[in-house]
């Protein structure tokens, strides 16, 4: 067949998918940069010792000097005067822990949904009951274990790799092709012979090849900089990422199957985007959310992606390992039907 | 060439095409045929329904009621290969901005089983110097040439153009009429809607009038002129603009 020096058509609609994407810089600072900017800030707020005393505040006042000097003897603790007026800010910042307000009894100020704040409640009451005397029936043998990966910062890097792979899957397959349609160039190609299927087809494979850095430079800064381990496979890695990308490809397709605007294309990945960066555990484990919620929390795509990346990178989970597997069932449940129904509804004009 | 092609003559045909849009009637019954080798204007004012008797042709619109038959075969049984053998450029195609003109041919010359070479092509549109540029940098009037180019990549038995040299220069327009006359030299049959008086009249073979989705008037621009008869004050010569009045009344392009 002559093509007149042009590659495969399938060939030549990816690559120009792929110019299009790395002739923007936006995109390339969204896929890159950020999750690494990211790590890097939750590195640096959440230092990895877990040792840091705990910052505990004493209203000012009338014995608040003696209570800071009983306190200071515990290393666990790092005690400090708050102004009456200043307390309610300091608590809410996180500036202080707790508040004790001296007296007999004293007065413990702290609020006891705050995981932080139990604890500084029972290293106070301790340190304050051994100060005045209270005999320890026998001292426990303590012995630290350092885990790697069980800092937040080894935790979350997955979590960003995943919110990653579904962002740039649902953003880049559905802007792309409204943003087609809004050009009359998707009328103009199928004015063409093209062939509709490798149109699409060039999405998602443009959209693969993309995937590769994508994953691969928060993993190698999370593994190499910042120390996260690196415990399962990663062709295991490799493998979750690919189906978790090609099933929100997806959904990005269904979204923008009819979509002719902006405004609209915007709105509705933001409506899938945002529950999911919440509910999906990216930043705080999804299993906090009440028991009622977990069959949807755990039915999202993202949440798939991101505990599969957690068993494999963290664990060392292996791809037949159960939990690895049902995951990978449901993201192709999630890519499946969404592109079924995308293909049967796609406008080209 | 096939044998009922060479029989016919006919690069394409419809008869009674009727479309409409709700309450909007686009095409009401139009009946054309043109010659292979003919270069066709269709004629009229904005929303006369010229871009849906076009985009029903290319195969990108189906009619309510009517037969099309282009090359001798149905969009219904023959679209691929009818697209092989269509150059097609439509009204307000914006061609991906971050490609250069040299990848957009490229791009388009993979869809084809035939056709040019990109450097050919680019010769063709006087682009060459244009071939590593990005398409948002280049001039209205070098947008329009590179669309055609498009349209041409696949070597087309014939071209459709809606409104090719709408908002272009003087300069541009005459540019791009030399590619189509070029692309007629060589054998080409052209469709092209224009609301241009002139271009129509140097251009076209043969001019379809079209208002309301209806034919008023076809025939050459010559003989549609002449039959306004010898103006009773001799300002200007007859043109179609004058002959579009004549029959509805009211002008072209009503401001």
């Amino acid at each position: 067949m002559n093509r007149g020096g042009a590659f495969h058509p399938l060939v030549e609609l990816t690559l120009a998918r792929l110019r299009e994407i790395f002739r923007e810089p936006e995109a390339l600072f969204w896929a890159f940069i950020f999750p690494i900017l990211m790590s890097v800030a939750m590195a640096v707020a959440f230092p990895s010792s877990g040792s840091a005393p705990v910052p505990v505040g004493i209203r000012a006042g009338e014995g608040a000097d003696a209570m800071r000097a009983t306190l200071a003897a515990s290393k666990a603790l790092a005690p400090r005067l708050v102004a009456a007026a200043d307390e309610a800010r300091a608590l809410r910042d996180g500036d202080v822990d707790l508040v004790i307000v001296p007296g007999t009894p004293p007065t413990y100020r702290f609020d006891p949904a705050r995981a932080e704040s139990r604890a500084a409640r029972l290293l106070l009451d301790d340190a304050l009951k051994r100060g005045a005397g209270r005999p320890d029936p026998w001292t426990a043998v303590e012995e630290h274990v350092s885990l790697p990966g069980s800092r937040y910062v080894d935790w979350l890097i997955p979590g960003l790799v995943g919110m990653g792979i579904i962002a740039t899957s649902v953003w880049g397959i559905a802007f792309s092709i409204v943003q087609a349609r809004m050009r009359k160039l998707l009328k103009r190609m199928v004015a063409s012979p093209m062939r509709r299927s490798h149109y699409l087809l060039a999405q998602v494979l443009a959209r693969l090849l993309f995937l590769l850095p994508e994953v691969a430079v928060p993993l190698l800064f999370g593994r190499y900089v910042i120390g996260m381990p690196l415990r399962g496979s990663l062709v295991a890695v490799a493998v979750v990422s690919l189906v978790g990308a090609l099933s929100c490809g997806g959904l990005g397709l269904l979204i923008a199957s009819r979509t002719k605007t902006f405004e609209a294309i915007s709105g509705l990945v933001n409506l899938i985007l945002l529950p999911m960066w919440i509910g999906s555990g990216v930043f705080f484990s999804a299993s906090r959310f009440p028991a009622v919620l977990q069959p949807f929390v755990q039915a999202l795509p993202l949440t798939a992606i991101v505990d599969a990346l957690r068993a494999i990178i963290l664990e060392g989970a292996s791809l037949a390992s159960p939990q690895v597997a049902t995951e990978l069932a449901i993201l192709a449940a999630w890519g499946i039907i969404p592109f079924v129904v995308a293909l049967k509804i796609f406008r080209w004009r | 060439m096939t044998q009922t092609e060479t029989a016919t003559e006919v690069a394409f045909q419809c008869t009674g095409l009727h479309k409409r849009y709700g309450d909007v009637i686009a095409v009401d019954g139009l009946s054309l045929a043109v010659r292979r080798g003919e270069c066709f204007g269709l004629l009229g004012p904005n929303g006369a329904g010229k871009t849906t008797t076009i985009e029903i042709l290319e195969g990108l619109l189906v009619p309510d009621a009517g037969d099309v038959e282009v090359l001798g075969l149905r969009w219904a049984s023959h679209e691929h290969e009818l697209r092989q053998r269509l150059g097609i450029q439509l009204q307000e195609t914006q061609l991906a901005d971050k490609l250069t003109v040299e990848e957009t041919l490229k791009l388009f010359r993979s869809f084809y089983h035939r056709g040019r070479e990109v450097g050919e092509l680019l010769q063709l549109v006087e682009l060459e110097s244009k071939r590593k540029s990005w398409v948002s940098k280049l001039s209205g009037g070098q947008k329009q040439r590179l669309s055609v180019a498009c349209a041409l990549v696949g070597a087309p038995d014939l071209l459709f153009l809606d409104e090719p040299t709408t908002g272009l220069d003087p300069q541009s327009r005459r540019q791009l009429w030399g590619i189509l006359e070029r692309f007629r030299a060589d054998g080409g049959t052209i469709l092209l809607t224009t609301h241009y008086m002139d271009e129509a009249e140097v251009l076209c073979d043969r001019v379809a009038i079209v208002d309301h989705g209806k034919l008023i008037a076809l025939d050459t621009p010559k003989a549609l002129i002449a039959t306004l008869g010898e103006p009773k004050v001799i300002t200007h010569h007859g043109t179609l603009e004058d002959v579009f009045m004549a029959r509805t009344g009211r002008r072209l392009r009503e401001e």
